[in-house]
């Protein structure tokens, strides 16, 4: 075990981000499945046939361990088991369960590895098959990266395979018929004459028995619940106010509390004046902290208010002061020692663009930094006692918190007990540490309290850690008519080196998430290039709702439409041409019949067209655009998607039109810019993404043609920034090469 | 002093200056009001004062004069508000943190306008945010919902 546990402190990779380089280990290893984490707690009579699946005579308790950050997940994979268990969403009970290894990510290695997703070569199957072996033995239970569809699949539907046929078993022990002669439905086991004994009634005796372990998975013909409208199992709850998340938890005797960071983020406090502040009503305890102050009151507002009455003093930023410092660090890192990668050479680019004879284009991108923000402001309830510690938090790495905060407290992981919790969002914010951090740091100080810190939105705001910020540089030509080079550096900060340095576990090798959505386009350039540059840590940074792809795509698609336009061609028609594989043709196609392209529109409307493949998914968007007397108004978006198979239809045309609004929304009107060393925006009114009279009709087509099963959560982002410029520049012939597109053009 | 919330009167003892929200959130324990920005900008701390829609954290507990509802309010799991029905059928949420305040915006909002066009839709819901995106089923299920109204 120690060995294990060396291996998952050095190298965890996280995100969908990371390389990992040499690190050896045993087939033993590989080969044994990691402990079921529900045998601990079984009572006797408790069939627990894997760790999924426990059936007891009260009831049938499935657990869904990837966690539930609006993205449906609970619901997704309730319906995998409840597929081959025959059972049906009313008859169940979820739990997230204990943070486990049993719970390791058999998906995100896929998404890890240099290689372009459609690339089944040796070389990259390999790697996949080595990097899936990794996060086995290191148990990587994490939710990200589009991730929990994938991973779940086969996994789950096997988990509720070999509980159905054990209860089979079990029935027919019991019965003395033959297993052949049983069928099941609705949570029983039906004898030939019609008999049903129900599951409860089962548990005790499957429980005796060694789960059936040869079984085979049910054809797509005989689905019940995948691909089918389905009720979302939370959607009562959440359409009643009855839906409770971290922030709404109440823990017998807990005090309330909430904390003022450093907002130069990273940078230590050097003394505070609470004299005021601690005679306010309700406050019983002012806790200084080596980074800022926390409050204990018995009322959240009351320690809101006292926060702003203590006086701080704040140490200098770790990283340039001025929003131009950012930027002027960014411009100066297209240079061959920041060279992170060169992720692709087709043809010769430097000769092509030597060669006058043909047009050059030229242009200069820029994606800035920008805020997480789910609507559910940050907290945590942390209860420290002598031997034991209770969390109660929405995070999408649980056993990393418990590692980190054993590690903090000198305790045992295993002392560590996380509750996770339904979040009111994540977009990539629930995978950082600092409520967690700072609310054991708090309750460290009040043994045995449960203490519940929440964050201000303005303190949310200033201390996320948001998306890379980065440029682009884009060279090209064109000539008949046709796109002929297309040479793209793109420099980013590293999100993935800011946050697995964060975890102390930085991981070697190029960061695949710089260039992502713009190396691996599907399309065949005759002499195309593209580099990847990692600009030095500024302010800290995260993965942000689809990653790399949400800028490098950005960059790739408008750029490209740039080029297209010089051509002369129809941008639809130049990206079919250039297009190099079926699934990335037919959604582009997809798009084209949906949006009635090249149809004729009225005067100052626009259409723009953009194909990102992320995740492994290629995904075309079609926006279209009016130019009115009030600003630009987002009519329509048509968005086509292949991802090989639906689970769940209803959340995913509601996940994949959110995708496209949190991609044009942050492209409209959102960015983090940092003054005197603090990010300048910290709430809605400074940085608000889409609202309703905004939002255009948005109509998505899941194409379901390649064998392999992709998760949607990230994909749709990244299209919508560029076929949004893309439609702004059919309307008005401004072509928009910085985000966000509001300091340029208005919007309505 | 004293709140009605809900059909119940409540006697707490906080400062004039406590927005509403914190009092029904930490006070009483009324959760399905959601903490949200603070300022008024998204919406999600949307109750009713007299069956108007106020942001409940802008609304000084001294400050409140008339009967409060909150979603809980507004209907239960076994007996759904109209518009909780459209929400539930048009399966909005997502996360759902912002669906409280968008609910009891709508319900407002349809007691003034029984018969909205979808211009009006948009403008009374647009100061509600939601980081999902959820606005078109949010569309689809006012509209729904102003239909069952007008056959109630």
């Amino acid at each position: 075990m120690g060995r294990v546990r060396t291996i998952a402190r050095r190298s965890f990779l996280i995100g969908s981000a990371a390389i990992l380089g040499g690190v050896a280990f045993g087939t033993y290893l590989v080969k044994r499945d990691p402990e079921n984490p529900l045998t601990a707690d079984a009572a006797a009579g408790d069939a627990v046939f894997n760790p999924w699946v426990k059936i007891s005579s009260d009831g049938i308790t499935l657990v869904t361990p990837h966690t539930d950050l609006g993205q449906g997940a609970t619901s997704m994979q309730a319906m995998l088991i409840a597929e081959e268990l025959d059972v049906d969403l009313d008859q169940i009970t979820t739990t997230p369960g204990v943070p486990a290894a049993a719970y390791y990510n058999t998906a995100l290695a896929s998404e890890a590895v240099p290689f372009r997703s459609n690339d089944t070569g040796f070389a990259a199957e390999t790697m996949r098959s080595t990097m899936g072996a990794v996060m086995k033995v290191i148990g990587a239970q994490v939710t990200g990266g589009s991730t929990a569809v994938p991973d779940s699949f086969d996994k789950l539907r096997q988990a509720g395979a070999v509980a159905r046929e054990t209860l089979k078993a079990a029935a027919a022990a019991e019965t003395g018929l033959d297993v052949s002669e049983l069928r099941t439905e609705r949570a029983a086991v039906v004898l030939p004459d019609g008999t049903r004994l129900e599951y409860t009634s089962l548990a005790a005796r499957a429980a005796q028995m060694d789960p059936v372990s040869d079984v085979a998975l049910r054809e797509p013909d005989q689905w019940r619940l995948i691909g089918k409208d389905v009720q979302r199992m939370d959607v009562l709850a959440k359409s009643t106010g009855t839906q409770t998340y971290g922030i709404d938890l109440k823990v017998d005797g807990m005090v309330h509390a909430s904390v003022r960071m450093n907002p130069r983020k990273g940078a230590p406090m050097l003394g505070f004046d609470a004299s005021a502040a601690e005679t306010m009503r309700g406050v019983s305890q002012v806790i200084g902290l080596p980074y800022g102050v926390a409050v204990i009151a018995d009322n959240t507002w009351r320690a809101f208010r006292a926060l702003e009455e203590i006086e701080v003093d704040w140490d200098t930023a770790p990283y340039p002061a001025e929003q131009d410092a950012h930027w002027a660090a960014v411009a100066a890192s297209f240079t061959p020692d920041r060279l992170d990668k060169e992720w692709r050479h087709d043809g010769d680019v430097d000769s092509a663009l030597a060669n006058t004879s043909e047009a050059i284009v030229e242009a200069e991108y820029r994606a800035p930094y920008v805020a997480h923000q789910p609507l559910e402001p940050l907290s945590a309830i942390v209860k420290v006692g002598a031997d034991r510690v209770d969390i109660w938090v929405s995070h999408q790495l649980p056993r990393f918190v418990q590692q980190r905060v054993a590690k903090k407290l000198d305790m045992d992981p295993e002392q560590i007990y996380l509750h996770n919790q339904y979040a009111g969002g994540s977009f990539g914010h629930r995978l950082e540490f600092d409520n967690i951090d700072v609310t054991v740091d708090v309750a460290r100080e009040l043994p045995d309290t449960p203490v519940k810190l929440t964050f201000r939105r303005e303190e949310d705001f200033v201390q996320d850690y948001n998306r890379q910020i980065g440029m682009a540089r884009g060279r090209g030509a064109h000539a008949g008519g046709k796109v002929t080079a297309l040479d793209l550096e793109i420099a980013t900060v590293s999100a993935a080196r800011s946050q697995s340095n964060r975890l102390g576990a930085p991981v070697p090798g190029p960061d695949t998430q710089i260039a992502a959505g713009a190396w691996n386009m599907r399309y065949s350039v005759p002499d195309l290039r593209v580099r990847a540059y990692a600009v030095p840590e500024l302010a800290p940074t995260s993965s942000w709702r689809s990653v790399g792809a949400s800028t490098a795509g950005f960059f790739a698609e408008s750029f490209l439409d740039e080029l297209i336009h010089a051509a002369g061609a129809d941008p639809m028609e130049e990206r079919l041409r250039l297009v190099n594989d079926d699934d990335a043709r037919r959604v582009l196609e997809a798009v084209a019949e949906m949006s009635n392209w090249g149809s004729p529109l009225a005067p100052r409307k626009g259409r723009g067209v953009a194909l990102v493949t992320s995740f492994g998914v290629p995904v075309a968007e079609v926006v279209e655009v009016t130019d009115t007397d009030d600003g630009i108004r987002i009519d329509n978006v048509w968005l086509a998607a292949e991802v090989g198979q639906v689970v769940d239809p209803v959340t995913f045309e509601n996940v994949v039109a959110g995708g496209v609004i949190w991609g044009l929304g942050h492209a409209m009107n959102s960015e983090i810019t940092y003054s005197d060393g603090k990010a300048e925006q910290d709430n809605f009114h400074m940085a608000e993404g889409m609202r309703m009279h905004q939002c255009p009709v948005i109509e998505v087509r899941a194409l379901e043609n390649n064998p392999s099963i992709r998760g949607i959560g990230e994909p749709p982002v990244p299209p919508a920034a560029p076929a949004l410029a893309n439609a702004i520049f059919a309307a008005t012939g401004t072509r928009l090469r910085e985000m966000p597109f509001f300091n340029t053009v208005n919007f309505i | 002093m004293k709140l009605n919330v809900n059909g119940t009167s409540h006697e707490v003892d906080v400062e004039e200056d406590m927005p509403l929200l914190w009092v029904l959130r930490d006070e009483l324990g009324i959760t399905g009001v959601k903490y949200g920005c603070g300022i008024a900008q998204c919406g999600a701390c949307t109750v009713h004062v007299d069956g108007v829609a106020v942001r409940s954290c802008q609304l000084a507990a001294g400050d409140v004069d008339g009967d409060i509802t909150t979603i809980e309010g507004l209907g239960t799991p076994e007996t759904l508000h109209a518009v909780q029905e459209a929400w539930v059928e048009h399966q909005v949420a997502q996360c759902g943190y912002c669906q409280s305040g968008q609910m009891m915006q709508a319900a407002s909002f349809l007691d003034l306008n029984a018969e909205p066009s979808d211009a009006q839709i948009d403008q009374a819901m647009s100061g509600n945010l939601c980081r999902c995106g959820t606005y078109p089923r949010i569309r689809a299920a006012v509209k729904s919902a102003a239909t069952k109204l007008q056959g109630a």
